[in-house]
C-alpha cells in the first residue's frame, strides 16, 4: 500500500487536467496511469481518493521520480502494448497528456479499454483559437498547453476536441463524460475553439 | 586508506544450530553452522534489518574488509555501507554464507560428525527453500522477527522471492535483481556442462577428494570459465578484449593468444583457488530446481497468491542469462496478485554481472527505494 500519506501533497495545480481526472476517480479505485511522469497524479489519487495502482513510464528519470514519490512504477514502452496486464483488471486506465506523443494511437486506446473498465484521456486541444491564430499567422503553435518548438516536440499525433470525438465514434468508443478546460476553468461555449485542454472519460462500446 | 563510505573492518560471526534441518530432498542434518556478518545497528524496534542473499559464488562477506586482509573487500561493497544505496547508517544489514557453501557455513568440506570424514558428495542437495528456512532460523537467533527488506541478485534474488512465499509475514520488501522465476533448458544446459567439467575431472574422486590432498582444479576452472562467459555480454567482451592478441601476432598454437583467453583462464584459476567443487555442484542444482510455480501446476501467479511484500524487480538489458523478459514473468505474477511492485530495466553493457557494477542510474534507484522504506 502507499506509504507516503504523511508527506506533503504534490503540487497538482500546475496541471488542471489532473484535478479534473481526480474528480472522476471513485474512492478506492484501482488505477493504471500510462505515461505517469513523476507519479504526481497517482500520489494525488492515493492521498485524496485512496486509489491504488501502478504507473507506466519509459524514462529512467521518471521511474526514479516515481520511486521517490512512493508510487508503484513499471518501466515499459507503451508503444509495445500492455501485455503484462490482464483484461478488465483496472477500474480506470489513465492516459494524461500522453496520447498526442504516441505513435500507435489506435492500439493504445484499444489496449487501455481492454485493461480498464473505463479510460480517462487528456490532451491539448489543437483547435484552441490561439493555435489557429498562430497557424493563420504562418507559425506552428507554441503555447502553455503546447510548449514545444516544431523541431523538438515529442508530439506526433495532435488532434482537436472534434477530431477525438470522431475517432471515438469510428473506433467503438463511447464517451461517458467530457470536460474542456482553459486556464483551469471549464469552457462551456465553443469548447473546440475556446478550450486548450480536453479530458474525456470513455469506455468500450460492445 | 580510510574510505568513509565503507563499513570498514568487519568480523565474521558464527551461529551453531542444534535443531535438525529437514531438506526438501528428504535428507536431514542434525546440526549445522552458519557464518555471517552484520553491518550497522539493529534499532530498538528491530524494524531495520535487511538480509542480503548471495548468488552462486558469493559469501557472507558483503561489505567492508578484514583487519588482517584489507584487500579482501566484500562482494557488494559498492551497494552496502554508510551513505551507500543500502545505507548502513539506517539499516542493519545481514550477510550469510548459505548452507552447503565453502566459506565457513556447514558444507561438503565440513567433517560429518557421524563418519568423522568430510561430507563430500554425501552433503544433502540443498534447495532455495532449504536456504530460506536456515536463514529464518538465523533471523530468529538475531532477534529479527521481520526483515525491512530482503535483497539479492541472480540466485540471491530467487531466495528473496522464496522468502515472500514461505514467510510472507517476515519480510516487508523484496528486492529481486537480475533473476528469473525458473531456469530455462538453456540455463540448465550451461549448468550441466559446468557440472560435467567437475564430475569428470579425475581428481574429483566422486567428490571425496579432501583426504586425497588433491583438488579438481581443471573441472572448477572450466566450470568458471563457462559460467563467466554467460555472465558477460558479447558487447562487453568485444569492448574489453575485442580480438586483441597478447603478443601482437598469431603464434599458430594453442597457448594463450587472445586477451579473452588470458582473462578467462585467470578467472578460472582464481576461482579454483578459493572455491569448493562440491559446493559448486550444489549451487548449480539449487538454481536448476528453483521453480515456485511447479507446485501450482506451472502457474506462477498462483504461486504468489500468499505473498504480501512490496516488490522491486530489476533487470538489465544486456543480461542474456536472466534477460529482462524473465523478470517480466515475475512482474506479471505480482501484478496478477495486485501486489505493490515496481519494475526497472537498466541499459547496461555488463550482462548478468551488471547487478554487481556501479551504474549511477541503477544505484540511484536502489538508494531511492531503500529511502522509501519506512522503519
Amino acid at each position: 500500500m502507499y506509504q507516503g500519506t504523511r508527506h506533503r501533497a504534490p503540487a497538482i495545480v500546475s496541471r488542471p487536467d489532473l484535478a479534473a481526472i481526480a474528480e472522476w476517480v471513485r474512492p478506492r479505485a484501482k488505477v493504471l496511469d500510462l505515461g505517469c511522469g513523476d507519479g504526481t497524479l497517482l500520489r494525488y489519487l492515493a492521498e485524496t481518493r485512496e486509489a491504488w495502482g501502478y504507473g507506466v513510464e519509459i524514462s529512467e528519470a521518471n521511474v526514479l521520480a516515481c520511486v521517490r514519490n512512493r508510487v508503484n512504477i513499471i518501466q515499459s514502452d507503451l508503444e509495445s502494448g500492455l501485455s503484462a496486464f490482464e483484461s478488465a483488471s483496472f477500474d480506470y486506465v489513465i492516459l494524461s497528456q500522453t496520447l498526442q506523443s504516441m505513435h500507435h494511437t489506435e492500439e493504445i486506446v484499444r489496449e487501455m479499454l481492454r485493461v480498464g473498465r473505463e479510460g480517462i484521456v487528456s490532451f491539448p486541444n489543437f483547435g484552441h483559437w490561439r493555435n489557429r491564430m498562430q497557424i493563420l499567422l504562418g507559425r506552428m503553435p507554441v503555447s502553455e498547453a503546447l510548449p514545444y518548438q516544431w523541431f523538438d516536440t515529442p508530439n506526433v499525433h495532435l488532434c482537436t476536441v472534434n477530431d477525438f470525438e470522431t475517432f471515438c465514434a469510428q473506433h467503438g468508443v463511447r464517451i461517458l463524460e467530457r470536460r474542456v478546460l482553459h486556464l483551469g476553468k471549464e469552457v462551456a461555449t465553443l469548447p473546440n475553439l475556446l478550450g486548450s485542454i480536453a479530458v474525456f472519460r470513455i469506455e468500450r462500446r460492445d | 586508506m580510510h574510505d568513509p563510505a565503507s563499513v570498514g573492518a568487519v568480523t565474521a560471526q558464527t551461529a551453531e544450530f542444534n535443531t535438525p534441518l529437514q531438506f526438501r530432498s528428504g535428507a536431514t542434518l542434525d546440526g549445522y553452522r552458519l557464518v555471517f556478518e552484520t553491518y550497522g545497528e539493529l534499532n530498538a524496534s528491530r524494524s531495520n534489518a535487511v538480509l542480503v542473499c548471495h548468488a552462486l559464488s558469493g559469501t557472507h562477506h558483503v561489505a567492508g574488509h578484514y583487519e588482517d586482509n584489507p584487500r579482501d573487500i566484500g562482494w557488494w561493497d559498492n551497494m552496502v555501507g554508510p551513505g551507500k544505496p543500502l545505507d548502513t547508517n539506517r539499516f542493519f544489514v545481514v550477510g550469510v554464507n548459505n548452507l552447503g557453501g565453502c566459506h565457513g557455513s556447514t558444507g561438503p568440506s565440513t567433517i560429518d560428525p557421524e563418519t568423522g570424514r568430510p561430507f563430500g558428495p554425501r552433503f544433502p542437495v540443498v534447495t532455495v527453500e532449504d536456504w530460506v528456512v536456515s536463514q529464518a532460523r538465523l533471523a530468529d537467533r538475531l532477534g529479527i522477527e521481520q526483515f525491512a527488506a530482503i535483497i539479492g541478485g541472480s540466485l540471491g534474488g530467487m531466495q528473496a522471492l522464496q522468502w515472500s512465499l514461505d514467510f510472507p509475514e517476515r519480510v516487508r520488501h523484496v528486492i529481486c535483481i537480475a533473476a528469473a522465476p525458473k531456469l530455462t533448458a538453456q540455463n540448465i544446459a550451461f549448468n550441466d556442462v559446468a557440472r560435467q567439467a567437475i564430475l569428470t575431472d579425475p581428481e574429483f574422486h566422486g567428490g571425496d577428494f579432501y583426504d586425497k590432498s588433491v583438488v579438481p582444479r581443471r573441472g572448477l576452472r572450466l566450470a568458471r570459465m563457462l559460467g563467466h562467459i554467460t555472465y558477460l555480454s558479447d558487447d562487453s567482451m568485444a569492448e574489453k578484449f575485442g580480438r586483441v592478441l597478447r603478443s601482437g601476432a598469431l603464434n599458430f598454437g594453442y597457448d594463450v593468444e587472445f586477451e579473452i583467453e588470458s582473462y578467462l583462464r585467470y578467472q578460472g584459476d582464481k576461482f579454483a583457488d578459493r572455491f569448493d567443487a562440491n559446493t559448486y555442484l550444489l549451487m548449480t542444482k539449487a538454481l536448476d530446481y528453483f521453480d515456485p510455480a511447479h507446485s501450482h501446476g506451472g502457474d506462477l501467479s498462483a504461486a504468489f497468491r500468499g505473498a504480501t511484500a512490496n516488490f522491486l524487480i530489476v533487470a538489465f538489458t544486456s543480461d542474456w542469462r536472466f534477460s529482462p523478459e524473465r523478470s517480466e514473468e515475475i512482474l506479471k505474477a505480482l501484478l496478477d496478485n495486485e501486489l505493490d511492485v515496481s519494475y526497472a530495466e537498466f541499459k547496461t553493457v555488463h550482462g548478468h554481472d551488471s547487478f554487481l557494477m556501479t551504474d549511477p542510474h541503477y544505484h540511484e534507484l536502489m538508494r531511492a527505494y531503500f529511502q522509501s522504506i519506512e522503519l
